[in-house]
């Protein structure tokens, strides 16, 4: 289960927030990432952000696994 | 006047009387009305068409619309995707005790906005009322009468032929679900409710006989329709993922809600399948009427899966749309 | 280059990749189970790669008794049973909320169980009863619900627990020895709050390869590679292919929310029975939240279709299209089994998109 979508918080209210994404805007709850700041992109789970998404550490990350499925395709 | 319906709005005394004469009436139009059982109408050429649809939404008014203007481009495009002009309609409403009087009248005055702009009249009407809690405020039938200036001649639909839709697709749809859903857009999303014979018309006068089929894709979208034209057919319909035109917003509302463009409604959008060679020059003069600025070719015909509707995705992989058994639900899975 | 001319490079790569000797995964999440599918990716597969579904839709794996449940409380004088959209059409023993809805009883879909605090609300002569399923990615929302209802002092709330969990699961599959998996697609989002750590004795006790997967037609594309690497190398390391979003450590706050509100205890799954430590209950401190002490409600024996398979597909053990049932009697018009019923449920998305 768990259809989640990335979104940005564009207001905070306490632990509720606002999110946008392409255009759409969502009154969702932050209680799980009491952390989460304005202009976070966050992940967001049944009206609940589940996440605050990282991409430069993602960005490092995939880029190590793109060079290891190279490293196998090459020797295969 | 009130200033909310009451049963006794749908009694046959004055007050229905006053609803009659002072608001529809004066709002739809007083020279077009006939008020006697029935209108009496000159009707150019031999052959006709003739519909009727009845409209009940939640909420009645959305952004981009409400369900007058909904009742009256739904009927002139069943009467504009056969090929003919539209020119009456009829109007039978059916009021819920308590509707405010101003609600009626916003419904009022866009069904005659939008009865202007399609160019045709509403001749001829009904009023019920029912109580309290027995109906959702406002539900409109209307029926309409159109004429073939020119027929269109038909053709059977072959592998190689396009399918070309006039624009974005899912925003009606959306707009409500967006409404029902406590959703907002930041920078708006407007149902696409318009109607579609001018458009039409541009299509079959430049291009007479490269048309094979046209439906407007209402309820059940796009996926629907292709399906309705592939059923037990020696064809299947192809859309590119890559090539249709949908607004981010309708993106944004899907992926939240866990639903699919391709079967979310649309109210001013026809798929018209046309033999492939014409179709970009079909697109261009579909884009000179505003109802098909953005006009596109999204797939074709072809020899493979033959009776169904598939779409060939971003990665190349193809996928099946079936007909859809029940409305779509937000899910969370 | 661009993103597109990444994905279709990547496209082309699961496409020409050989495969030796038949080579079988499981995805564990029923997002997925429909992703693959709606991508297209499935459709690029290699020859001899084969994909089977795992216990990972919610909907699927709730027994009979729990919707049976769920009915018998709709049934009460001034009952409002709001649930996520994807219980409303599911079958149980002898009916579905579907058909209750159109004989009468309330029933409300929400999109978040804080909805459901709001139906209340406006409701105050109603008892309103949320229906909490769902894996670890939804039982937080939950418990956080449940913590404002106490904190609004809603005393017509309650919350009926269905709530099940991943991990044991997937151990309990292994355990098992019925089927041979050779690496694991595993939940994006599941993995959002446990985090990837939670996975990693797939590869120290179980000798399997698995990579915590998003969800868009690229992470499928990678995720499916990455295993595929990692399996034809031999190599059992649990990876993360959705960095964007999950952490080794997960969410250790909506992880301490869950087990602030929700204790784990035995549970049983659809097909497959009961097992140790994969359900969530409400701790005693809720019980006044809880729908199951809150309420005495007759509840039918329940009842399952002699024919279904439903629990052998959810160990992997057959695809849709070997049940004996699919398409014939058992159809999305005509679910006889959940899987068939549930947007996410293998059947219905076999049925719809495959060919």
């Amino acid at each position: 289960m768990c259809l989640a979508i990335p979104m940005t918080i564009t207001k905070i209210e306490g632990n509720k927030a606002v999110a946008e994404s392409m255009g759409v805007e969502k009154t969702i709850d932050v209680s799980l990432t009491p952390e989460v700041k304005l202009d976070d992109k966050v992940i967001i789970h049944a009206g609940f952000v589940i996440e605050i998404l990282d991409p430069e550490t993602a960005k490092e990350i995939e880029q190590t696994w793109d060079e290891y499925i190279k490293t196998m395709e090459n020797e295969q | 006047m009130p200033d909310t319906i009451l049963p006794g709005h749908g009694s046959g005394g004055k007050l229905m009387n006053d609803l009659i004469h002072d608001t529809i009436r004066e709002t739809l139009g007083n020279e077009s009305i006939q008020l006697d059982d029935s209108a009496v109408l000159q009707l150019p050429g031999r052959q006709i068409a003739f519909t009727t649809d009845s409209y009940t939404i939640t909420p009645i008014e959305f952004p981009g619309g409400n369900i007058g203007s909904l009742a009256v481009n739904g009927t002139v495009n069943d009467l504009a995707v056969m090929g003919a002009e539209p020119l009456y309609l009829s109007c039978s409403i059916i009021l819920e005790e308590g509707l405010p009087l101003d609600e009626l009248k916003r419904v009022l005055q866009s069904m005659r906005a939008a009865a202007d702009y399609a160019g045709v009249s509403i001749v001829t009407g009904d009023t019920k009322v029912v109580p309290r809690g027995k109906g959702d405020k406002i539900y409109i039938n209307t029926a309409g009468i159109g004429v073939f200036t020119s027929p269109p001649q038909r053709h059977d639909i072959i592998p190689g032929d396009a399918i070309i839709i006039n624009g974005y697709i899912g925003d009606h749809g959306t707009a409500v679900m967006a409404e029902r859903n406590k959703l907002s857009f930041s920078r708006g999303l407007l149902s696409d409710c318009a109607p579609l014979n001018m458009l039409i018309q541009q299509v079959i006068q430049s291009y007479p006989s490269s048309i094979r089929f046209m439906r407007d894709a209402t309820r059940g979208g796009v996926a629907s329709v292709l399906n309705e034209i592939t059923k037990d057919r020696p064809f299947g319909a192809k859309l590119i993922e890559n090539s249709l035109p949908v607004h981010d917003e309708v993106r944004g509302v899907s992926e939240l809600l866990g639903i699919d463009p391709l079967y979310i409604a649309n109210e001013g959008k026809v798929v018209i399948i046309t033999d492939g060679k014409d179709a970009p020059g079909i697109v261009e003069e579909m884009k000179k009427i505003p109802e098909g600025k953005d006009a596109a070719i999204i797939g074709e015909i072809t020899d493979n899966y033959t009776g169904s509707a598939y779409i060939t995705t971003r990665v190349g992989g193809n996928r099946m749309l079936p007909l859809l058994i029940e409305e779509q639900l937000p899910r969370i899975c | 280059m661009t993103n597109e001319h990444v994905l279709a490079h990547d496209a082309e790569k699961l496409k020409q990749y050989q495969i030796d000797s038949d080579i079988c995964i499981m995805e564990v999440c029923g997002t997925h189970t429909t992703e693959y599918f709606r991508t297209g990716v499935k459709d690029i597969f290699p020859p001899r790669l084969r994909l089977v579904d795992g216990p990972g839709c919610p909907v699927c794996v709730t027994p009979n008794h729990y919707l049976d449940h769920a009915i018998a409380l709709a049934g009460q004088k001034d009952c409002i049973i709001a649930t996520f959209g994807d219980m409303v059409k599911v079958p149980s023993s002898y009916s579905s909320l579907a058909r209750e809805s159109a004989g009468g009883a309330r029933v409300e879909v929400v999109y978040s169980p804080v909805d459901a605090l709001d139906i209340a609300r406006q409701n105050p002569h109603s008892e309103v009863v949320f229906l909490s399923v769902g894996f670890e990615t939804t039982a937080p929302t939950e418990a956080v619900t449940v913590q404002q209802a106490r904190e609004q002092n809603l005393k017509n709330f309650s919350l009926l627990p269905g709530n099940k969990l991943t991990v044991p699961a997937v151990k309990a599959l292994l355990d098992a020895e019925e089927v041979n998996i050779d690496g694991f697609i595993l939940p994006g989002h599941v993995s959002a709050i446990i985090g990837t750590n939670a996975w990693k004795f797939l590869g120290s006790e179980y000798n399997k390869p698995a990579v915590v997967t998003g969800f868009d037609d690229h992470d499928l594309l990678k995720g499916t590679l990455l295993l595929l690497t990692l399996i034809s190398e031999n190599k059992p390391h649990v990876l993360n292919e959705y960095t964007r979003v999950v952490r080794d450590g997960g969410n250790q706050h909506a992880m301490d929310m869950i087990y602030s509100v929700f204790d784990a205890d035995d549970s049983e799954w659809r097909g497959i029975g009961v097992i140790p430590g994969s359900g969530l209950l409400l701790k005693d401190e809720y019980a006044d939240f809880d729908a199951t002490k809150k309420f005495t409600v007759d509840i039918p024996e329940p009842k399952e279709h002699p024919g279904c398979r439903c629990g052998e597909l959810l160990r992997g053990l057959i695809l849709p299209t070997e049940c004996p049932l699919f398409g014939k009697g058992c159809n999305p018009e005509h679910p006889i089994g959940p899987c068939m019923v549930s947007t996410e449920g293998p059947c219905a998305a076999y049925y719809k998109y495959g060919r």
